[in-house]
Protein backbone atom coordinates (compact mmCIF):
# COMPACT_ATOMS: atom_id res chain seq x y z
CA UNK A 1 0.00 0.00 0.00
CA UNK A 2 2.69 2.20 0.59
CA UNK A 3 4.66 1.73 -2.56
CA UNK A 4 1.36 1.75 -4.31
CA UNK A 5 0.67 5.56 -2.82
CA UNK A 6 3.63 6.78 -3.20
CA UNK A 7 3.61 8.96 -5.63
CA UNK A 8 -0.62 9.21 -5.40
CA UNK A 9 -2.41 12.70 -3.67
CA UNK A 10 -5.45 11.08 -2.09
CA UNK A 11 -5.98 13.67 0.04
CA UNK A 12 -5.81 16.66 -2.64
CA UNK A 13 -7.55 14.09 -4.92
CA UNK A 14 -10.42 14.04 -3.09
CA UNK A 15 -10.37 17.65 -1.94
CA UNK A 16 -10.14 18.69 -5.26
CA UNK A 17 -12.81 15.45 -6.35
CA UNK A 18 -15.50 17.61 -3.73
CA UNK A 19 -15.25 21.12 -5.56
CA UNK A 20 -15.43 19.57 -9.20
CA UNK A 21 -18.78 17.77 -7.43
CA UNK A 22 -19.93 21.04 -5.83
CA UNK A 23 -19.79 22.71 -8.99
CA UNK A 24 -21.38 19.70 -10.98
CA UNK A 25 -24.59 20.26 -8.40
CA UNK A 26 -24.09 23.82 -8.76
CA UNK A 27 -25.30 23.05 -12.27
CA UNK A 28 -27.36 20.77 -11.66
CA UNK A 29 -29.16 22.47 -8.59
CA UNK A 30 -29.08 26.43 -9.54
CA UNK A 31 -29.24 25.87 -13.69
CA UNK A 32 -31.24 22.53 -13.76
CA UNK A 33 -28.21 21.27 -16.23
CA UNK A 34 -25.72 18.25 -16.65
CA UNK A 35 -21.67 19.80 -16.15
CA UNK A 36 -20.55 18.06 -19.11
CA UNK A 37 -17.58 19.27 -20.68
CA UNK A 38 -17.33 18.13 -23.63
CA UNK A 39 -21.20 19.28 -24.83
CA UNK A 40 -20.67 22.65 -23.52
CA UNK A 41 -17.46 23.56 -25.31
CA UNK A 42 -19.03 22.34 -28.42
CA UNK A 43 -21.76 24.35 -27.33
CA UNK A 44 -19.80 27.40 -26.57
CA UNK A 45 -18.20 27.15 -29.59
CA UNK A 46 -21.01 26.70 -31.69
CA UNK A 47 -20.17 23.40 -32.95
CA UNK A 48 -23.31 22.40 -32.16
CA UNK A 49 -26.43 24.20 -31.82
CA UNK A 50 -27.92 21.74 -29.12
CA UNK A 51 -27.37 22.01 -25.78
CA UNK A 52 -27.25 25.12 -22.85
CA UNK A 53 -27.83 28.20 -23.79
CA UNK A 54 -24.71 29.84 -25.86
CA UNK A 55 -23.49 32.18 -22.57
CA UNK A 56 -23.74 30.03 -20.39
CA UNK A 57 -21.60 27.29 -22.01
CA UNK A 58 -19.35 30.33 -22.82
CA UNK A 59 -18.98 31.29 -19.14
CA UNK A 60 -18.70 27.25 -17.70
CA UNK A 61 -15.49 27.01 -20.62
CA UNK A 62 -14.00 30.21 -19.49
CA UNK A 63 -14.37 29.55 -15.91
CA UNK A 64 -12.09 26.46 -16.15
CA UNK A 65 -8.86 27.96 -16.63
CA UNK A 66 -9.95 31.22 -14.47
CA UNK A 67 -10.34 28.20 -11.97
CA UNK A 68 -7.00 26.98 -12.28
CA UNK A 69 -5.24 30.23 -12.34
CA UNK A 70 -6.76 30.86 -9.08
CA UNK A 71 -5.19 27.69 -8.05
CA UNK A 72 -1.94 28.55 -9.21
CA UNK A 73 -2.30 32.51 -7.93
CA UNK A 74 -3.33 30.88 -4.48
CA UNK A 75 -1.72 27.99 -3.57
CA UNK A 76 1.53 27.83 -6.07
CA UNK A 77 2.34 26.38 -9.29
CA UNK A 78 0.03 23.96 -10.35
CA UNK A 79 1.72 20.74 -11.96
CA UNK A 80 0.94 20.05 -15.83
CA UNK A 81 3.09 17.74 -16.98
CA UNK A 82 3.30 17.65 -21.15
CA UNK A 83 5.63 15.67 -22.02
CA UNK A 84 3.67 14.10 -25.09
CA UNK A 85 4.74 15.08 -28.90
CA UNK A 86 2.57 17.29 -30.92
CA UNK A 87 1.74 14.49 -33.04
CA UNK A 88 0.88 12.45 -29.74
CA UNK A 89 -1.44 15.40 -28.56
CA UNK A 90 -3.39 15.74 -31.69
CA UNK A 91 -3.94 12.17 -32.38
CA UNK A 92 -5.21 12.31 -28.64
CA UNK A 93 -7.24 15.30 -29.48
CA UNK A 94 -8.84 14.25 -32.21
CA UNK A 95 -10.23 11.18 -30.59
CA UNK A 96 -11.26 12.88 -27.70
CA UNK A 97 -13.01 15.41 -29.80
CA UNK A 98 -15.09 12.64 -32.07
CA UNK A 99 -15.44 10.22 -29.12
CA UNK A 100 -17.18 12.31 -26.80
CA UNK A 101 -19.74 13.98 -29.49
CA UNK A 102 -20.28 10.24 -30.78
CA UNK A 103 -20.80 8.89 -27.13
CA UNK A 104 -22.71 11.98 -25.91
CA UNK A 105 -20.25 12.96 -22.87
CA UNK A 106 -16.97 12.55 -21.22
CA UNK A 107 -15.38 11.81 -17.94
CA UNK A 108 -17.50 14.69 -15.94
CA UNK A 109 -20.84 14.25 -18.13
CA UNK A 110 -21.02 10.37 -18.01
CA UNK A 111 -18.66 9.95 -15.62
CA UNK A 112 -19.59 12.30 -12.13
CA UNK A 113 -22.64 13.42 -13.45
CA UNK A 114 -24.43 10.72 -14.85
CA UNK A 115 -22.96 7.51 -12.69
CA UNK A 116 -23.80 9.55 -9.26
CA UNK A 117 -27.41 9.32 -11.08
CA UNK A 118 -26.61 6.01 -11.55
CA UNK A 119 -27.39 6.28 -15.49
CA UNK A 120 -27.27 3.01 -16.93
CA UNK A 121 -25.94 4.82 -20.51
CA UNK A 122 -23.91 6.60 -18.25
CA UNK A 123 -22.06 3.63 -16.43
CA UNK A 124 -21.60 1.45 -19.69
CA UNK A 125 -19.86 4.52 -21.60
CA UNK A 126 -17.42 5.43 -18.30
CA UNK A 127 -16.81 1.72 -18.27
CA UNK A 128 -16.02 1.64 -21.69
CA UNK A 129 -13.71 4.63 -21.61
CA UNK A 130 -11.53 3.89 -18.90
CA UNK A 131 -11.14 0.01 -19.88
CA UNK A 132 -9.94 1.49 -23.39
CA UNK A 133 -7.88 4.13 -21.22
CA UNK A 134 -6.15 1.21 -19.81
CA UNK A 135 -5.75 -1.01 -22.79
CA UNK A 136 -4.36 1.86 -24.98
CA UNK A 137 -1.42 3.04 -22.25
CA UNK A 138 -0.49 -0.80 -21.30
CA UNK A 139 -0.62 -0.97 -25.58
CA UNK A 140 1.45 1.96 -25.99
CA UNK A 141 3.88 0.95 -23.17
CA UNK A 142 4.40 -2.39 -25.02
CA UNK A 143 5.04 -0.84 -27.80
CA UNK A 144 7.65 1.09 -26.29
CA UNK A 145 5.45 4.48 -26.68
CA UNK A 146 5.37 4.93 -23.08
CA UNK A 147 5.74 8.78 -22.24
CA UNK B 1 -29.96 35.33 -17.35
CA UNK B 2 -27.35 37.74 -15.64
CA UNK B 3 -27.68 36.03 -12.40
CA UNK B 4 -27.00 32.90 -14.92
CA UNK B 5 -24.15 33.39 -16.30
CA UNK B 6 -22.58 34.42 -13.28
CA UNK B 7 -23.49 30.81 -12.01
CA UNK B 8 -22.62 29.05 -14.13
CA UNK B 9 -19.16 31.11 -14.17
CA UNK B 10 -18.47 30.18 -10.25
CA UNK B 11 -19.55 26.71 -11.38
CA UNK B 12 -16.95 26.68 -14.09
CA UNK B 13 -14.06 28.19 -12.08
CA UNK B 14 -14.81 25.45 -8.95
CA UNK B 15 -14.97 23.24 -11.26
CA UNK B 16 -11.01 23.93 -12.56
CA UNK B 17 -10.19 24.84 -9.27
CA UNK B 18 -10.70 21.52 -8.58
CA UNK B 19 -9.46 19.73 -11.27
CA UNK B 20 -6.30 21.97 -10.54
CA UNK B 21 -6.05 21.21 -7.09
CA UNK B 22 -6.91 17.52 -7.52
CA UNK B 23 -3.63 16.84 -9.75
CA UNK B 24 -5.93 16.43 -13.16
CA UNK B 25 -4.48 19.30 -14.87
CA UNK B 26 -1.49 17.42 -14.79
CA UNK B 27 -1.43 14.65 -18.25
CA UNK B 28 1.27 12.64 -15.96
CA UNK B 29 -0.72 12.15 -13.54
CA UNK B 30 -4.17 11.10 -15.19
CA UNK B 31 -1.81 8.37 -17.50
CA UNK B 32 -0.08 7.18 -14.54
CA UNK B 33 -4.10 6.07 -13.27
CA UNK B 34 -4.87 4.55 -17.08
CA UNK B 35 -0.97 2.66 -16.36
CA UNK B 36 -2.92 0.07 -14.98
CA UNK B 37 -0.27 -2.40 -14.95
CA UNK B 38 2.56 -0.24 -14.72
CA UNK B 39 3.69 2.36 -11.78
CA UNK B 40 -0.25 2.80 -11.27
CA UNK B 41 -1.36 6.28 -9.21
CA UNK B 42 -4.56 5.66 -7.95
CA UNK B 43 -5.54 9.51 -7.18
CA UNK B 44 -8.11 9.97 -10.27
CA UNK B 45 -10.13 7.14 -8.47
CA UNK B 46 -9.83 9.50 -5.12
CA UNK B 47 -10.97 12.81 -7.61
CA UNK B 48 -13.90 10.32 -9.18
CA UNK B 49 -14.71 9.66 -5.55
CA UNK B 50 -14.77 12.68 -4.26
CA UNK B 51 -16.80 14.16 -7.35
CA UNK B 52 -19.55 11.67 -7.17
CA UNK B 53 -20.25 12.55 -3.38
CA UNK B 54 -21.58 15.71 -3.61
CA UNK B 55 -23.94 14.67 -7.04
CA UNK B 56 -25.18 11.92 -5.38
CA UNK B 57 -26.90 13.86 -2.85
CA UNK B 58 -27.27 16.86 -5.64
CA UNK B 59 -29.45 14.29 -7.47
CA UNK B 60 -32.02 13.31 -4.52
CA UNK B 61 -32.20 16.52 -3.47
CA UNK B 62 -33.17 17.22 -7.48
CA UNK B 63 -35.95 14.84 -7.26
CA UNK B 64 -37.79 17.07 -4.64
CA UNK B 65 -37.31 20.04 -6.63
CA UNK B 66 -40.09 21.72 -9.31
CA UNK B 67 -37.69 23.52 -10.49
CA UNK B 68 -33.60 24.86 -10.32
CA UNK B 69 -33.08 27.75 -8.10
CA UNK B 70 -31.60 29.79 -10.72
CA UNK B 71 -33.48 29.17 -14.33
CA UNK B 72 -37.25 27.76 -14.79
CA UNK B 73 -36.76 24.25 -15.80
CA UNK B 74 -34.73 21.04 -15.48
CA UNK B 75 -33.32 20.37 -18.92
CA UNK B 76 -31.53 16.78 -17.99
CA UNK B 77 -30.88 13.92 -20.83
CA UNK B 78 -33.83 11.60 -21.45
CA UNK B 79 -32.29 8.89 -23.26
CA UNK B 80 -31.71 5.28 -22.01
CA UNK B 81 -30.86 3.21 -24.98
CA UNK B 82 -27.26 1.37 -24.20
CA UNK B 83 -26.33 2.27 -29.05
CA UNK B 84 -24.10 1.71 -30.95
CA UNK B 85 -23.03 5.24 -30.82
CA UNK B 86 -22.76 5.71 -27.51
CA UNK B 87 -20.59 2.73 -26.83
CA UNK B 88 -18.35 3.07 -30.56
CA UNK B 89 -17.60 7.08 -29.07
CA UNK B 90 -16.92 5.96 -25.63
CA UNK B 91 -14.36 3.87 -26.82
CA UNK B 92 -12.61 6.28 -29.10
CA UNK B 93 -12.55 8.42 -26.59
CA UNK B 94 -10.90 6.40 -24.02
CA UNK B 95 -8.42 5.81 -26.57
CA UNK B 96 -7.91 9.37 -26.93
CA UNK B 97 -7.73 9.80 -23.43
CA UNK B 98 -4.52 6.90 -22.98
CA UNK B 99 -2.63 8.59 -25.79
CA UNK B 100 -2.50 12.10 -24.71
CA UNK B 101 -3.60 12.09 -20.99
CA UNK B 102 -6.06 14.30 -21.28
CA UNK B 103 -10.19 14.49 -21.52
CA UNK B 104 -11.87 17.76 -22.13
CA UNK B 105 -12.12 19.27 -18.85
CA UNK B 106 -8.25 19.20 -17.60
CA UNK B 107 -7.49 20.13 -21.31
CA UNK B 108 -9.31 23.31 -21.09
CA UNK B 109 -7.81 24.25 -17.29
CA UNK B 110 -4.91 23.82 -18.60
CA UNK B 111 -5.02 26.64 -21.16
CA UNK B 112 -4.45 28.82 -18.19
CA UNK B 113 -1.70 26.29 -17.20
CA UNK B 114 0.40 25.27 -19.58
CA UNK B 115 -0.99 27.29 -22.59
CA UNK B 116 0.67 26.31 -25.85
CA UNK B 117 0.47 22.15 -25.12
CA UNK B 118 -3.11 22.65 -24.03
CA UNK B 119 -4.37 24.68 -27.19
CA UNK B 120 -2.44 22.00 -29.44
CA UNK B 121 -4.94 19.80 -27.75
CA UNK B 122 -7.93 21.65 -27.47
CA UNK B 123 -8.06 22.54 -31.22
CA UNK B 124 -7.50 19.25 -32.26
CA UNK B 125 -10.43 18.42 -29.84
CA UNK B 126 -12.64 20.76 -31.71
CA UNK B 127 -11.58 19.36 -35.04
CA UNK B 128 -12.66 16.36 -33.69
CA UNK B 129 -16.39 17.51 -32.91
CA UNK B 130 -16.12 19.14 -36.31
CA UNK B 131 -15.44 16.15 -37.87
CA UNK B 132 -17.87 14.37 -36.54
CA UNK B 133 -20.50 16.84 -37.05
CA UNK B 134 -18.96 17.10 -41.11
CA UNK B 135 -18.85 12.77 -41.34
CA UNK B 136 -22.27 11.69 -43.10
CA UNK B 137 -22.05 8.62 -40.81
CA UNK B 138 -22.29 10.71 -37.72
CA UNK B 139 -25.31 12.39 -37.32
CA UNK B 140 -25.62 16.04 -37.07
CA UNK B 141 -28.30 16.13 -34.36
CA UNK B 142 -27.96 13.75 -31.45
CA UNK B 143 -31.56 12.86 -30.31
CA UNK B 144 -29.90 11.12 -27.62
CA UNK B 145 -28.94 13.93 -25.67
CA UNK B 146 -32.12 15.60 -26.53
CA UNK B 147 -33.23 17.08 -23.40
CA UNK B 148 -37.03 17.76 -22.10
CA UNK B 149 -38.69 19.06 -19.17
CA UNK B 150 -37.99 16.32 -16.17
Amino acid sequence: MGDLLANAMPIRGLIGGLMIGMASAIMLLGLGRIAGVSGLAARATGITVDGAPRPLSIAFVVGLPLGALLVALILGPVEARFEQGVVTLVIGGLLVGFGTRLGSGCTSGHGVCGMSRLSARSLVATATFMLTGFATVAAMNAMGLGQ
Amino acid sequence: MKRQIALTLVAGALFGAGLAVSGMADPLRVRGFLDLFGTWDPTLAFVMGGALIPMAIAWRIQKRMPTPMAAERFTLPTARDLDPRLIGGSALFGIGWGVAGLCPGPAIADLAIAPVPAAIFVVAMLGGMILHRLLPAAPVKQPTLETSNV
